[in-house]
């Protein structure tokens, strides 16, 4: 039997080490058109970031704005929605829907202080496995730059400090 | 010896005294409640203090209906209170039950907001540079207001809440509704809103007119139009919530000519109302092209304010940087 403890404790990072950041992404992609893109560039060998989770829908159409926000609350740096190019819906309509829904919800999103590039939408074809790949790992460097999306935790309720106290008094 | 009558209180935190008005809007029927329960605690209209509350065993009110969204020390103080008092905490109006109106505050830091407040404001005048939170200058120097927190919270983010009585404020009919469930045998489930479940438009007097599609080219507000008092309010393009918002109202705004605004919060299946009705709002958008959407969709001045005007606070995205 091979001896895997050596092996093991590589892979474990060292306490002391930070972590660097790594993005997370929740992908919204189609079933039709996004998704076999994603396919083609997996079965083409493409190499691009690891940092995405995709979720297959049925449509672009179907992505109801709550996903969006749920994923955002429960930890996504990025969300990503992929559908078919206009005119190309397989329901006719649901990529335009889509397009309705994802212009009025960046508006919500970014007067609730998320940044513009952290909600994208593109329309990728089934035969765009390589548009895939630029996306992906465009969105994770901007990302990337951007850092961590960091939700507010709750704040205690507590008198102010000295500090604030004084901070306050400065700002009369 | 006769059988004690059950004891209810009411409560308001931040609020506007609206939900206290509605109380008294149930006129005679307040008799009725008053013949089945004894009201141990009511500072808007009785006089008992808070000490009356400490002094009662834990327990002992069987129902506490409480107004108003939670901001500052003493609110979140009493709410815990009366939840350890009452065998029922209901969550009493849409302040209280998703944030409300005052929850819009959550757009602003809470350093610009005691800027403006204490400040700013023309009529204010605040030499001492009285603040919340911090012991007072004039006087003794022992008075000190209560401390105001970074966010405004729904109830049920600062103690476990019972029931939820939907409505900015509930109208008289869902308040004896919920009452007499209330005081009769069969409790409705834990976390129930005492309303029914299905979206507003179901039971709107002018359901027939929506149309099977509604495409708009603009929204209008409602100073713009001569509305139609028959027609469907989303079908005129005016900003109805409607199809995101819990019926139970019989649709006294759409009665008066105006659009759902919403108060009533979302149906049981709906997480996020704000994110709902922007998704129905949204699809209405008659074109295809990404630059005209967006010129149809600027006709939406405030759509935070529009689509979350009672439900910041209990949003999804209720701590994200801004909230």
């Amino acid at each position: 039997m091979p001896d895997v403890s050596s092996n093991l404790s590589q892979a474990v990072p060292l306490e002391a080490e930070q972590p660097a950041f790594e993005p997370r992404v929740v992908a919204f992609f189609c079933t039709w058109c996004t998704y076999m893109a994603a396919d083609l560039a997996g079965t083409s060998r493409m190499k691009y970031a690891p940092n995405v989770r995709v979720i297959r829908v049925m449509c672009s159409g179907r992505i109801d704005p709550q996903f969006v926000l749920a994923a955002f609350a429960n930890g996504a740096d990025g969300v990503l929605i992929g559908g078919c190019h206009p005119g190309d819906c397989h329901y006719q309509e649901g990529n335009y829907n889509c397009l309705r829904r994802v212009r009025l919800l960046k508006r919500v999103i970014e007067e609730l202080g998320i940044e513009e590039d952290r909600f994208r939408l593109e329309w990728i074809s089934a035969a765009e496995g390589d548009r895939v790949r630029v996306v992906i790992n465009d969105m994770v460097e901007k990302l990337r730059a951007l850092g961590p999306l960091q939700m507010k935790k709750e704040v205690p309720l507590r008198p102010l400090s000295p500090e604030e106290h004084e901070l306050q008094e400065v700002a009369v | 010896m006769t059988r004690e009558k059950p004891k209810i209180a009411f409560y308001w935190c931040a609020s506007c005294g609206g939900c206290e008005e509605a109380v008294v809007d149930l006129a005679e029927e307040i008799l009725d409640v008053v013949a089945t329960a004894d009201i141990v605690f009511w500072p808007v209209a009785l006089d008992f203090k808070r000490r009356d509350v400490e002094q009662m065993l834990d327990g002992s009110i069987l129902a506490t209906f409480l107004n108003g969204a939670i901001r500052t020390s003493e609110q979140e103080e009493m709410a815990k209170l009366l939840r350890r008092k009452s065998k029922l905490l209901v969550a009493f109006g849409s302040c209280s039950h998703l944030g409300g109106i005052p929850g819009l505050a959550n757009l602003f830091t809470r350093e610009s907001i005691l800027q403006a407040v204490y400040f700013e404001t023309p009529t204010t005048e605040n030499p001492d540079c009285v603040l919340p939170g911090v012991p007072g200058k004039d006087g003794n120097g022992k008075l000190t207001l209560p401390y105001f927190s970074e966010r405004v919270r729904a109830l049920d983010q600062v103690v476990e809440v019972d029931y939820y009585l939907p409505g900015c404020p509930p109208l008289p009919r869902i308040i004896t509704r919920a009452v007499a469930t209330l005081l009769g045998e069969h409790l409705p489930e834990k976390g129930s809103v005492l309303a029914p479940d299905e979206a507003l438009c179901t039971e709107c007097p002018r359901k027939d007119s929506k149309p099977e599609k509604i495409a708009l080219k603009s929204f209008k507000r409602p100073q713009e139009i001569l509305i139609d008092e028959t027609q469907c309010l989303l079908a005129q393009g005016l900003l109805c919530m409607g199809p995101a918002t819990r019926a139970g109202c019989e649709a006294p705004c759409v009665l008066g000519n105006m659009p759902c605004t919403g108060c009533c919060g979302p149906p049981g299946r709906v997480r996020d109302q704000g994110a709902k009705a922007l998704s129905a709002i949204a699809s209405l958008v008659d074109s295809q092209d990404e630059q005209e959407i967006d010129a149809v969709l600027a006709s939406i001045p405030d759509p935070v304010g529009t689509f979350y005007r009672y439900s910041l606070p209990a949003s999804l995205l209720a701590h994200s940087r801004k909230v």
